[in-house]
């Protein structure tokens, strides 16, 4: 599927001329967010009781045949739980992570095309707001505007366009500097027109890379805002929040705590595993 | 010496002040868009007009942004941090003693990940592509890519419920003797241990390897000089101001691990005052410790871009 949409690029190198390769670290990887995506797409179909009903009269019920994940400390089916969470994971992040990264590539290419003291203002600002540590800027933001589903959202995209930025303006820097570029502005094209046409093919590579990790972040940061009950609110529940929910079963190791945590950690190495196995000229910063 | 290098220090710390001002100023920002009036919401059920309007002249809440901005700013320079709105305590007194565990905190971690990473990290450098390397490899990868609180949990699993080696939950009050103390800060210096060296073992190992592959390394060995010896002789005095730099940059992710660890172990620190604020809403209380915790991160980059320049050969 990846594999069509990535023409190979003019500097064909002898190993990228026939067609990418993953390994199998990576074919793993991949089948595991796949298997996430189809999880929160169909998670109604799929999960076995409503996600709000009390079906057990215990609370932390064991694993049993009827509880795929034992229950939680109300006595609903775990199980269900997850598979609902994994929308509000997937979904906020992705969420989040189209709007940072589009914003942040956005603005870096403008910021590389135009130069001159808007790329210097710009810059600075967005290596200051940087300076701020994502979770302490996650826990004001949220201090200050609550946590909706769509405040939550432009908070994590707020959050992750300088980084998005930093890198686009990086790349398109490089490419900035090229004689196709030259010749294009020669030829009298206007700044949407570099940036579009003749910049974004040539960094659009590494830029998808980078929205992964990116998407790795978001879903990291979310999960830690609604463990700490900052996150997405009750009764609505992400992965990070059944945690937040179930912390009183860690200590005698229920599946209520256990099961979530690998849920984010599954999903989050498998993106971070897969990127890392890309292959190196998809990969690569220098385009 | 070159003078350059004292110019370019120069630079970097003022570079440094206006980005804390730009900060500030965010984080001023961030905690004044709250919808509602602050007063209104202060005196709650209380609230009559004349009341609200009071309030928001004593609180000069009737005043322009900018001023208050300036007002908070020259606040903090002179040490008067402004009073909680929940319980009307000053400021200074509610973070001062939390403001001291939390750096014990994070003081004893640095002791235990610095040795325990360097270590880690230059070894599997110099074993790169050993089994023992794509261990420490494999590890770090996992615990870089899951949230905090799932290294948190994993480790009171491990080590409180499983081997029963510690208590799951530290409580600062009753500490009478020093094993009390040590299963106190136990847990959490543990947990963010593993949260920190995987950082700083990432960076090193890179920052060793680069050195490792340079053409004088090569010659070294061409030369036939002995393995520990291109090691520590060529190798690391070269990648001594890398390496450093890395670890000042790994540890400003103590800053984010902080935060989740003294919440998971109920650690009474500035962290955990903090998440405790935000709940409540505490804006006075939240913008002070936010700027608290950016200066520190602040001050953590700035010391590594200041190694990063005087570790670089060419400006010598």
């Amino acid at each position: 599927m990846t594999q069509s949409a990535l023409s190979p690029s003019r500097t064909t190198s002898l190993t990228g001329m026939f067609g990418y390769t993953f390994s199998p670290v990576g074919m793993i990887a991949l089948v595991v967010i796949l298997f996430w995506a189809v999880v929160a797409i169909f998670g109604p179909q799929l999960a076995p009781y409503p996600v709000g009903k009390i079906v057990d009269m215990d609370y932390f019920g064991p694993i049993s045949s009827k509880l795929w994940l034992g229950s939680d400390y109300l006595g609903r089916d775990m199980f269900s739980r997850i598979i609902f969470g994994a929308r509000y994971t997937l979904g906020i992040a992705l969420a989040g992570v189209l709007i940072a990264s589009t914003s942040g590539v956005i603005l870096g290419m403008a910021a590389a095309v135009i130069g001159g003291w808007f790329d210097t203002v710009l810059s600075r600002f967005m290596d200051a707001m940087i300076s701020i540590p994502s979770k302490l800027f996650g826990l004001v933001v949220v201090a200050a505007v609550g946590s909706s589903l769509p405040a939550l959202i432009m908070t994590l995209a707020v959050i992750y366009i300088p980084g998005s930025y930093r890198f686009a303006r990086a790349l398109a820097v490089n490419v900035n500097t090229m004689d196709f570029i030259t010749v294009a502005r020669i030829r009298g094209e206007n700044t949407f027109y570099l940036a579009v046409s003749e910049i974004l093919p040539n960094i659009i590579r590494p830029v998808l890379a980078d929205f992964g990790l990116r998407f790795v972040f978001i879903v990291l940061l979310l999960s830690g805002l609604s463990f700490l009950g900052l996150g997405v609110q009750p009764p609505l529940a992400d992965w990070g929040a059944l945690v937040h929910e179930n912390i009183q079963g860690l200590s005698f190791g229920s599946a209520a705590v256990i099961a979530p945590s690998i849920a984010i950690a599954s999903l989050t190495i498998s993106v971070n595993l897969l990127i890392d196995n890309l292959p190196r000229k998809i990969r690569d910063r220098s385009a | 010496m070159n003078a350059e290098i004292p110019t370019m220090i120069g630079k970097r710390l003022i570079l440094s002040v206006i980005t804390l001002l730009i900060v500030s100023f965010a984080v001023f920002f961030a905690t004044n868009m709250l919808p509602g009036d602050t007063a209104a919401i202060l005196l709650g059920q209380a609230a009559t007009p004349e009341a609200v309007e009071g309030l928001r002249h004593a609180m000069h809440l009737d005043e322009p942004a900018v001023l208050r901005f300036l007002r908070w700013l020259g606040g903090v320079f002179t040490g008067d941090l402004g009073t909680s709105y929940a319980n009307n305590m000053s400021i200074a007194t509610l973070i001062g003693s939390r403001f001291v565990n939390t750096m014990e905190l994070a003081g004893i971690t640095t002791l235990v990940a610095v040795p325990l990473a360097l270590t880690l990290g230059i070894t599997a450098a110099v074993m790169r592509g050993s089994v023992y390397d794509r261990i420490v490899t494999v590890l770090t990868i996992g615990v870089i890519s899951v949230p905090e609180f799932v290294v948190a949990s994993t480790a009171v699993l491990i080590f409180a419920v499983y081997l029963k080696w510690l208590p799951a939950i530290s409580f600062v009050n009753e500490v009478h003797s020093l094993s009390d103390l040590l299963r106190m800060y136990a847990m959490p210096v543990v947990t963010l241990t593993f949260v920190v060296s995987a950082q700083i073992i990432r960076m090193t190992r890179a920052a060793v390897i680069e050195t490792l592959s340079t053409p004088y390394v090569e010659m070294a060995l061409l030369k036939g000089a002995s393995r520990s010896r291109i090691v520590l002789r060529h190798a690391l005095p070269n990648s001594l101001g890398p390496i450093v730099n890395a670890l000042a940059l790994s540890l400003s992710y103590l800053i984010g691990g902080v935060i989740i660890i003294e919440t998971i172990f109920n650690y009474p620190g500035i962290a955990k005052l903090m998440v405790d604020a935000v709940a409540t809403r505490d804006l006075p209380l939240i913008q002070t410790c936010a700027l608290i915790f950016c200066l520190g991160y602040l001050i953590l980059i700035t010391i590594a871009d200041i190694i990063a320049i005087l570790s670089n050969p060419r400006l010598r």
